[in-house]
This record gives C-alpha cells, structure tokens and sequence, in this order.
C-alpha cells in the first residue's frame, strides 16, 4: 500500500525522467553532464566513504566472515532481486525472461532453502537482470543528464529515476511479512559489502586512482549502454588516422 | 636485338611487379580469417598463462610478452597520451611507450588473473571502419559470461590488436582518460609521468 512517503518518491522520479527529458541533448561521443560541478561533489564525498568506511567495513566483513557464508548472504540477496526483475520483463513485453525469473525465483526458494544457495544457477537456469531504468529506456525515455549520487555512485537521471521506482515497487516488500522487512534490506547491504569485497582490486583501481571521476563516468555510461543493447556508436577515434584523437 | 631487350625487359618488368605485389601482400592479406587467427592465439595465450598456476609477477611478465608480441603498444600508447605525444621528443616516445608496456600488462594481467579458472572463446570476427573486430566470450566461474572484443589492423605493417572493448568498456578510451589524468597530476610534465608508469597498474 503506497503511503504519502512512497507517492512522493514516485513523483520524485517521475520529475526526473521530465527533467531529463528537457536536458540538453549532445552529439555522439560527447558525455551529457551538465551537473558535473554537483556530481563531483558527490563523487568526492563519495570517494571519502568508500576510503573511511565501505572499504575497510568490506575487508573486515570478507576476512572474518567465511566465503560460504558469504556467498550464501549475496546468493539471498540476489534471489531477493528476481521478482523486480521480473515485473520489468512484463513492463517490457519480455516474457520468456519473466518466466526465466519466476522459476528461478520458485526452485531456489523452494530447493536453495529461501535462496541460501543457488541450485537453479547449477542446472544452467541463470538470472535475467532487469530494473526499471531499462523499462524507461524500452518504452523511449530519454538518458538525460549523467548524475553522480551519494551512497548510490554514478547513475543517469533515466537510471536514477528506475532505481527508485524499483525500490517503491520490490514486489518483495508485498511478499514478504511485515514485521521481517528488515531482512531483505540488510541482505542487501551485506551483498554490497561483500562486492566491494570480491572486487577490491577492481574497484580501487578505478576509485582511488587518478581521474577516477571521468574513469567512473565513462566506465558507468559504456557498460550501462551495452547491457540495455543501445545501438553501437561509430568508434570515436581511429588512433591510425588520427593518432592524437583531437 | 632490340626488341629481345625490350622483350625482356617487359618480362621482368612484369615479374618484377609481380615480385613487388607479391611482397606487399602479407600486409595487404588481413582479412576476416587472419583476424581471427591472430585473437585465436592470443586467447590460447590468456588462457594457457591464467591457468599456468604461475606467481603474480611471472603472469606480469608473460603479459608483457603478449603485448608486446601481438599487440600494437605504439600505437596504443600515442592514442592514449593524446595531444601530449604531439610535443614529445622521440626518446620520450621510446620511454613512454616502454613504460606504459608494464603499466599495460600489469593493469590487464590483474583483470585477467580474475579469470582463472575460466576461460576465454573467439566467437565471431568481421570487419568494422578499417579494421577488423574479433567477437570472443570470456567464460568464469560462478559469473554469468561477458563479451570480449578485440580490434584488429594491420596498419603498422603486422597482423596486431589495437584495443579491447571489455563487456562494453573500450581500453583504449579508458586509457586515454586515465593516462592523462595522471598527466594532469604531474602539471603536464612527460618525464614524471614515465617515471609514474613504470610502478602503475
């Protein structure tokens, strides 16, 4: 049942994706950032974060806490995701991979013991990810501007507007009793915890290294574009041409 | 007599063409298959070293080894310094170019060295602008499978890759960003940058 708080999240979206929609349009291989000077900020803080808190709670969580252990938490919390994911299928018309979604979600719920382990992924039956971020893109919203969030990391206005949609409508806040609400959200943040973790050395290679804010930006555009399948661009440069790429 | 020596000397002029035709065409010859055939041997490569079950810094070197043999690090290196290797001296260039070899292989070994146990198949190749692209998926454990894509010339005169595009992450874009924001921390000093460089990665 939406309260005010949650219809007032949704409108908050939903001014993003309008907001995004008026935002200056640019030309092919030029970042739309008109928020840079805020985004930075953010990414600033966010850096800060990463360094004081998530990067050290994450080596004391992956050291003391044994890898099975982990990879059950991350394994609950992933099953968590699948009926969002398959909500956006239906949104999208895709529903081979809504009932991909759905069996998974039923065999490791009923099999993986509430999704503890993963026994779907061992008989080749993968997640198919999905969020509302590509269900605004399906149905042609428009990226808008590049946003970097607190707490959240880097995002579109398109991307950010789907992430709260996704939080509003987790069909698990439905399905799951009341009063252990908390649990899937704890789940998913020990799941975050437990990435930072596994992907220290890729993460630090990019957040703590030198340009990290344009390094993170254009890693977050590039691969956030090829998972929605957006049509290719022309390379930008052809370094035998043009060796200094203008 | 004189039309003997014309004769011949039409033949050779032929042959001799012929001769010139035939010693351009290994450079003219890239096409799809060879394109393939060079990603082929670097994925064995990739494959072979990240199952080795060899050290940290012997997979660094032999990294090293297969930039330096199947990819084209010079000109990935100008690419990447941009601008800056407009004003660089040739001894710059050479330092520059060596330097960024290790940054290279140690960055990449490192991602790759996450694929052990895993591993990597070609899948598709075709042309692309003028170069060819190779279409491989790099198979790990316990994550769903991505695409890794290799670009492919000849234009320095061998059959060598030039960039890498990572589940949709383009190396060569990401190195142009990162080396010169390492420059820009140096105050656009070049020698501190190499200097920088050969600890990076």
């Amino acid at each position: 049942m939406p309260g005010p708080r949650r219809s007032g999240m949704l409108w908050a979206a939903l001014v993003a994706v309008t907001v995004g929609a008026c935002a200056p349009k640019t030309g092919p291989g030029l970042i739309n950032d008109p928020y840079e000077a805020q985004n930075r900020e953010n990414h600033a803080f966010n850096v800060a974060f990463d360094s004081h808190v998530l990067q050290p709670v994450s080596q004391a969580y992956g050291k003391s806490v044994p890898g099975p252990l982990r990879r059950g938490v991350s394994n609950f919390s992933q099953n968590l995701d699948l009926p969002s994911y398959a909500l956006n299928d239906i949104l999208q018309a895709r529903f081979a991979s809504a009932g991909q979604n759905v069996l998974r979600f039923a065999f490791n719920t009923v099999f993986g013991i509430g999704g503890i382990f993963d026994p779907a992924g061992a008989l080749g039956l993968p997640p198919a990810e999905n969020d509302f971020g590509r269900t605004l893109y399906v149905w042609g919203a428009p990226e808008g501007a590049y946003l970097e969030v607190p707490f959240l990391g880097p995002s579109t206005q398109r991307d950010l507007a789907g992430t709260v949609v996704d939080i509003v409508t987790d069909p698990v806040n439905y399905i799951f009793p009341k009063r252990m609400h908390n649990y899937p959200t704890a789940a998913h943040l020990a799941a975050r915890v437990g990435d930072r973790y596994k992907y220290n050395s890729l993460i630090n290679s990019i957040l703590h290294a030198p340009g990290s804010y344009q390094q993170e930006r254009l890693i977050y555009l590039e691969k956030r574009h090829h998972d929605l399948g957006m049509p290719e661009q022309a390379p930008t440069f052809d370094p035998y041409e043009d060796p200094y790429g203008k | 007599m004189a039309s003997e020596l014309t004769r011949r000397r039409l033949l050779a002029g032929v042959f001799g063409g012929a001769a010139v035709v035939g010693l351009a065409r290994p450079a003219l010859a890239l096409d799809t298959a060879a394109a393939r055939a060079l990603v082929d041997a670097v994925v064995a490569e990739v494959n072979r070293i990240i199952n080795s079950g060899a050290s940290e810094a012997q997979m660094f070197a032999e990294f090293q080894a297969l930039f330096a043999k199947y990819a084209d690090v010079p000109i990935i290196a100008r690419a990447a310094l941009g601008i800056a290797a407009r004003s660089a001296s040739p001894a710059q260039m050479t330092a520059f170019t060596q330097a960024f070899e290790g940054y290279l292989s140690r960055k990449y070994g490192r991602r790759f060295r996450e694929f052990i146990g895993g591993k990597i198949q070609v899948t598709n190749a075709y042309p692309l602008n003028n170069f060819y692209e190779v279409d491989s998926t790099a198979t790990l454990r316990g994550q769903p499978p991505f695409d890794l894509r290799w670009w492919v010339s000849n234009k320095s005169g061998r059959d060598l890759f030039f960039n890498m595009v990572i589940d949709g992450v383009n190396m060569l874009a990401t190195e142009r960003t990162q080396i010169g924001a390492m420059l820009d921390q140096e105050h656009g000093n070049l020698d501190a940058l190499i200097t920088r460089l050969k600890t990076a990665g």
